[in-house]
Formats: C-alpha cells, sequence, structure tokens
C-alpha cells in the first residue's frame, strides 16, 4: 500500500498476510470454517501418513515426477540463453492444477468432509477437481460461468462424465471471477459439510499458503532436477501469472536463492494501453477480491473491472496476495506478453520441440524467449509449463484462422 | 445520545429495520422511499452501497445492486443521497451497508469523516469479519459513527470477543447463507439469538432471509429489531417502472407502504 490512505488501517498482525497482502476479507459465517481448515492444513502437513499418502498418489496416479526437458530446437531459436521446460503439461488431467487438487481432496476427506466444491474458468481446476472427487468417492459440484461453459463444451462434459454437477454462473461477467463468487455464496450456505477446493493461489487464509505448499512441488522437482542434470541453479525462471498458483509453486523454491531471477508473465490481452487485459500486477491497485487483499483490477470507485486474455485461465481481475507481496518487494519481477505474442509462442513451441503448451503456459514462453536471447549459454532459463494445449485447440484455430486477428 | 442509541430505547418488541439498495432505481425514488420508511416508523434504515461482486448477497441484492450501478451509483453518490435526505428532514438513523473494497479505495479515515459530514451513524461490512475491522472501528468511533459487527450461527467461541467493544447494535445473522428471502432459519436459531444477547453489551438486530411479518414476529421474541432487506428490494423491483413515473409513483409508494406496515407488529411482542 503505498498510495492508499487504506494504510493507516492496515492490519499486520491479523493472520496469513505477506506484508500488508493477503488476510480474511470473508463475509463472518465462515471465519470458523477457516480457523478450522487451518488447523487441518497444519496437522496434515505435519503427518507422515497424510504426507506418504499425497507423495503416493503425486507418483502413482498423477505419474510426478514430471521431466525437466532441455529444449534444444527452442534454445536455438532464441540463440542465448539454454532453455529447460518444467513438465507440467506431462501430468494426469494435463496441467499443475492436479498437484493442488490431490492434496486439497486428501485433506478434504482427513477432514471428514464428502463434499467438494469448485471454481473454475477454462474447465483445467474443475477437471482437476472432478477427477479426485471421482478418486475419493466424493461428492463434487464445479462452478463455471455461463460464458466460460458456452466457450469450453468440451471440458463441461469431461466433468459431467467424471461424475461433477456442473453450475452455469449467471451472475456480473458470468466469467471465472463471478463462478467464484457464486462458490463462496454455495460454501456460506453449505459450510458444515462442504469443502471449497479452490483452484488458485488467491481466496482468503490459509489458501494462498495451502496451494503454494501443495503447488511446490513444481519448484522443488526443478530444483532438485537441474542440479542434477547442470550442477547449478538457473539463471531466470519463468512463469505464466492469472492467479497465480504455478508461479508461486515454482517461485517457491526459488526465492531465497537471490542469484536466481524470477519472472511472473501475466496476461496483457490486446495491450497494457487498452482496458482489455489481465495484467493485475502491472496495471492494477491494491484492493480486495474473493477474501483476500492483493492488487485487482478496479475502478476509482472500488468496482471490480471485468479482465480480458485468450487464455481463459488467466482472465481473472485479481492475483494471489503472495504476488503482490513478491512484486512490492522486487524479488520477483512481473510483466506481461499480449495475446498476440502468447498465439506466436504456442506455434513457436509446437514447431520448435513439438509441444503444444496451454495458452497461459505459452505466455512465459514468449517472454522466456526473450531472456534467453539477451542471455548466453552458459545461463539456464527455466520455464515452468504448467500445462498443455489439447484444451485450446479450438480458441487456437479459431484465433490464427478465423478473424485474422490474433487479439480478439 | 448517537441516534442508532436512541433508537433501541423506543419502539421495543416493534423495531425493524429495513433495507434499501441507495439508488435502486435512481436516487430520487431511495429519497421518497426514505420518508416512507420514517413515516411507518423504521427504527434504522440500512442504506445500501451497490458492488460489482456482493458476495454476501444472493439474486435479489445482486440484481438491484446491478441497477443501481447502471445508474452510475458509487459510495461517493451514496453520501450525497444521505446528506441530501438529511436536508430533506430525514431524522431516522441511517447506517451505511458496503462492501470492504469500496471503502478501502475511498480512504477508511475520510470515509468516517465524510460519513458522519453526511449524516450516517453506522455501517455494516458484510465481508469485513472482526480480526480485520478492529481498527477502523476505532477509527470510526472517534468520529461518533458505529462499525455494527457481524455474528453467525457458525461463530460459536468467537461470539465473545465479538460482541465485547460492540457500539450501537450486533447483527446476528439467522442462517448459513446469502441474503434473500427464506422460510427456514438456522436449526438452533432462538439459542443462538439469546447466546449472542446475553453476551453482547449493546442490543442486538436479527437479519438474513426474514421476509415477512410473521418472521418479524417471531424473531422479536430473540433479538431486539428484526432486519428486512430482499423482501423489500423486491417489491421496490416489482414496482421499479411505476416509482419513476410521476403519475402512477404515488400509487406503487402506497403499495410498499402496505408492505411494510405489515411487517411491523401491531402490538410489541415480548421477548
Amino acid at each position: 500500500m503505498t498510495n492508499k490512505q487504506g494504510e493507516a488501517v492496515m492490519h499486520k498482525e491479523t493472520p496469513g498476510r505477506f506484508g500488508s497482502f493477503g488476510g480474511r476479507f470473508v463475509p463472518e459465517t465462515l471465519m470458523h470454517a477457516l480457523t478450522e481448515l487451518e488447523d487441518g492444513f497444519r496437522e496434515a502437513m505435519d503427518d507422515r501418513e497424510f504426507q506418504e499418502e499425497l507423495k503416493s498418489l503425486l507418483a502413482e496416479y498423477s505419474g510426478r515426477p514430471t521431466p525437466l526437458t532441455l529444449a534444444e530446437g527452442l534454445t536455438r531459436y532464441a540463440g542465448g540463453a539454454r532453455i529447460y521446460l518444467k513438465r507440467e503439461d506431462l501430468n494426469h488431467t494435463g496441467a499443475h492444477k492436479i498437484n493442488n487438487t490431490l492434496g486439497q481432496g486428501l485433506l478434504a476427506k482427513r477432514m471428514g468432509k464428502k463434499k467438494l466444491i469448485a471454481e473454475t474458468g477454462a474447465g483445467q481446476h474443475g477437471v482437476a477437481s472432478a477427477t479426485v472427487a471421482a478418486l475419493l468417492g466424493m461428492e463434487c459440484k464445479v462452478f463455471m460461468g455461463e460464458e466460460d461453459v458456452r466457450r469450453q463444451r468440451l471440458n463441461v462434459f469431461r466433468m459431467q462424465l467424471l461424475g461433477a454437477e456442473v453450475i452455469p454462473v449467471t451472475s456480473g461477467t458470468r466469467t471465472l471471477k463471478d463462478a467464484t463468487n457464486e462458490a463462496i455464496r454455495h460454501w456460506v450456505s453449505h459450510v458444515e459439510d462442504t469443502f471449497y477446493l479452490i483452484g488458485s493461489a488467491v481466496g482468503p487464509h490459509p489458501y494462498p499458503e495451502m496451494v503454494r505448499q501443495f503447488q511446490r512441488v513444481i519448484g522443488d522437482e526443478t530444483r532438485a532436477q537441474l542440479l542434477l542434470k547442470e550442477g547449478r541453479l538457473p539463471t531466470d525462471v519463468v512463469a505464466c501469472v492469472g492467479g497465480g498458483s504455478n508461479a508461486i509453486g515454482m517461485f517457491a523454491a526459488f526465492v531465497e536463492d537471490a542469484d536466481v531471477r524470477l519472472h511472473g508473465v501475466e496476461a496483457a490481452g490486446a495491450g497494457l494501453d487498452t482496458d482489455r487485459h489481465a495484467a493485475t500486477l502491472s496495471k492494477g491497485a491494491p484492493g480486495v477480491l474473493h477474501g483476500s487483499l492483493s492488487y485487482l483490477l478496479q475502478d476509482e470507485h472500488g468496482q471490480v473491472l471485468p479482465a480480458h486474455s485468450v487464455s481463459a485461465g488467466l482472465d481473472y481481475p485479481g492475483v494471489g496476495p503472495e504476488h503482490a507481496y513478491l512484486k512490492d518487494s522486487g524479488r520477483v519481477r512481473y510483466t506481461a506478453a499480449t495475446d498476440r505474442e502468447a498465439l506466436e509462442a504456442v506455434q513457436l513451441l509446437c514447431r520448435t520441440e513439438g509441444i503444444l503448451p496451454a495458452l497461459e503456459s505459452a505466455h512465459a514462453v514468449a517472454e522466456a524467449v526473450k531472456i534467453a536471447h539477451e542471455g548466453s549459454p552458459e545461463d539456464i532459463v527455466v520455464i515452468c509449463l504448467s500445462g498443455r494445449g489439447d484444451k485450446d485447440v479450438e480458441t487456437i484455430h479459431r484465433e490464427l484462422e478465423g478473424s485474422g486477428d490474433a487479439t480478439d | 445520545m448517537q441516534p442508532i442509541d436512541q433508537a433501541f430505547q423506543q419502539k421495543e418488541g416493534q423495531r425493524l429495520i429495513p433495507f434499501v439498495v441507495a439508488g435502486d432505481p435512481t436516487s430520487q425514488v431511495t429519497l421518497d422511499l426514505l420518508h416512507l420508511l420514517q413515516e411507518e416508523g423504521a427504527s434504522v434504515v440500512e442504506l445500501g452501497v451497490p458492488y460489482s461482486d456482493p458476495l454476501a448477497d444472493g439474486p435479489l441484492i445482486q440484481e438491484a445492486s446491478e441497477r443501481a450501478l447502471r445508474q452510475g451509483m458509487n459510495l461517493t453518490k451514496v453520501l450525497e443521497l444521505a446528506r441530501t435526505a438529511r436536508e430533506r428532514g430525514i431524522t431516522l438513523p441511517l447506517v451505511l451497508f458496503t462492501y470492504y473494497n469500496p471503502i478501502l479505495q475511498f480512504g477508511p479515515e475520510r470515509l468516517v469523516q465524510e460519513a458522519r459530514a453526511a449524516g450516517i451513524n453506522g455501517m455494516i461490512i458484510p465481508d469485513l469479519p472482526w480480526e480485520e475491522g478492529k481498527e477502523l472501528a476505532d477509527l470510526a468511533a472517534r468520529q461518533g459513527v458505529y462499525l455494527i459487527p457481524l455474528v453467525a450461527p457458525t461463530s460459536k467461541e468467537r461470539i465473545r470477543k465479538i460482541v465485547r467493544g460492540a457500539r450501537g447494535f450486533v447483527y446476528c445473522v439467522s442462517s448459513l447463507g446469502t441474503t434473500g428471502i427464506r422460510q427456514n432459519f438456522a436449526q438452533g436459531v432462538e439459542e443462538f439469538l439469546e447466546t449472542v444477547r446475553q453476551e453482547s453489551p449493546v442490543p442486538t438486530a436479527v437479519g438474513f432471509g426474514i421476509s415477512a411479518g410473521s418472521h418479524v414476529e417471531y424473531f422479536l421474541r430473540h433479538a431486539d429489531a428484526a432486519v428486512v432487506g430482499s423482501a423489500l428490494v423486491r417489491e421496490i423491483a416489482l414496482h421499479q417502472e411505476a416509482l419513476q413515473d410521476k403519475d402512477k409513483r404515488a400509487a406503487a409508494l402506497d403499495s410498499i407502504r402496505g408492505f411494510v406496515r405489515g411487517l411491523i407488529p401491531a402490538a410489541p411482542v415480548k421477548s
């Protein structure tokens, strides 16, 4: 908080703060459940049996550890630093989201909850939640904006195949923001028997910390794999940021290594100089959304503004509070890639590596190529390839073939 | 005496706290409604500040907020509206019902000063729990504005610390869920209300779901006031066009007046 009068009343001692960001800005009805959740989470993290079960599922069910692939073709293209890809796209269900849903799903089971609810934008977290619910024998409701239901019909069907109920949300902008509002409203009504499985590093405490802990397997593996392959740490680590769960999981393992440069890439949509983007950290201001204080796209009266990105997973006007802290502390550099740059990066990775990345991950690829180009062969750039692009094929096709204008 | 405290010294067993969204459907209609509510003997009025993401609210208040936002309503204009209401003879206590983010952008310190100057007597912030709101509560109290705390059936051992320093009244949430119209309330709601009443140094009000005179009568046995929001908002929505038409306005207001009258018990309810 630098330019807002809000600073005077910020609490520094309330739980779950990252600097002045984070906290618990939720209806009183949920406060008891959040305390219970925090206690349950801490106990689980200290419980060897829980850890073993999670580790086993990550390995035997999701296929971890995911490879760290030297991208020789992309390295040649960039003409500078060597580029590695952390292959979260090779997880079961096709993205990093499953790391977190397995963790929270097991926690729900441990806490005796049999009903899961989740919000989803493009459907990746919804699919990962439905998957875990099926695996653990739980009921699952997924809240999804009506607009996204329309755009992602196949993922809706996929969730239904997995036994989940998809609830279209018709309020507000009918996208991820409103799906999250509706999931919170449902949780307030059913808080006593329902576990809310949040998919990104957002929400009230302890969610941002919990999601980071369940996602840090990405960074921990990357660190160990690179030390084994190269005997050293990377020069640069690049990840895309919507709510920021893959990025925070990746950064968590490197944040203490002052020599490792960390880069978070937001969605610049049609451009940062337009009002059609989702670059919350670059263009937003501190505010409260979905239970925590972080950066937020909003107008002067504190009304939340709609976001835009070609990638549904980044199309969100908020961002995890730990990212807000890492931005203000200067530890992480946050930048943004446009829709057009992301679409170009999709094609580039397809042709140089034979890998179709998710549109979200393509934002990181676009920035990493610029960084690698400036580097030398002694430098190592790691990209968090958070998901595969099969889900985006229709969108990519429409954007590239359809309008001829990649920005809309 | 602070007007809210004064309101709780009168009309025991018949206290009604209506809620309206400021600017739904227009500021002028809100002013008309404030006069109506004052004439009908409301104890306090909650003035809702419309917000883009009202996550404690059900569909009726969400839609009312959207209507008001389309009119260009915002926190600054709600304060202007309150000031106008005071100039035009509204003396009943006014409580802002607003989400936290608009306050954060306005500046909490500036807000409590301008709220006081506009004649606002209290604030209810549904997404600002006790832990996060302590400093704002003190800031507001220094201006003589009360930050009304909320307690819910799930608050359990939290009730004591929440109500300890309460000013004005304590807002008891009747049931798990959002605002709206409902027929069933949380199991054990009577026990919950009696617990809060016992712990609280100030009077209690109960809200969420209360939508008929019979509900008001029932709840006034266990609380000092009853809040009616969504049901009134629905009445306003039903008459929104007539309320803006000078030929039909009087009839529409009469219809709403009939509804409000039906909410207040004819004789004081004994607790």
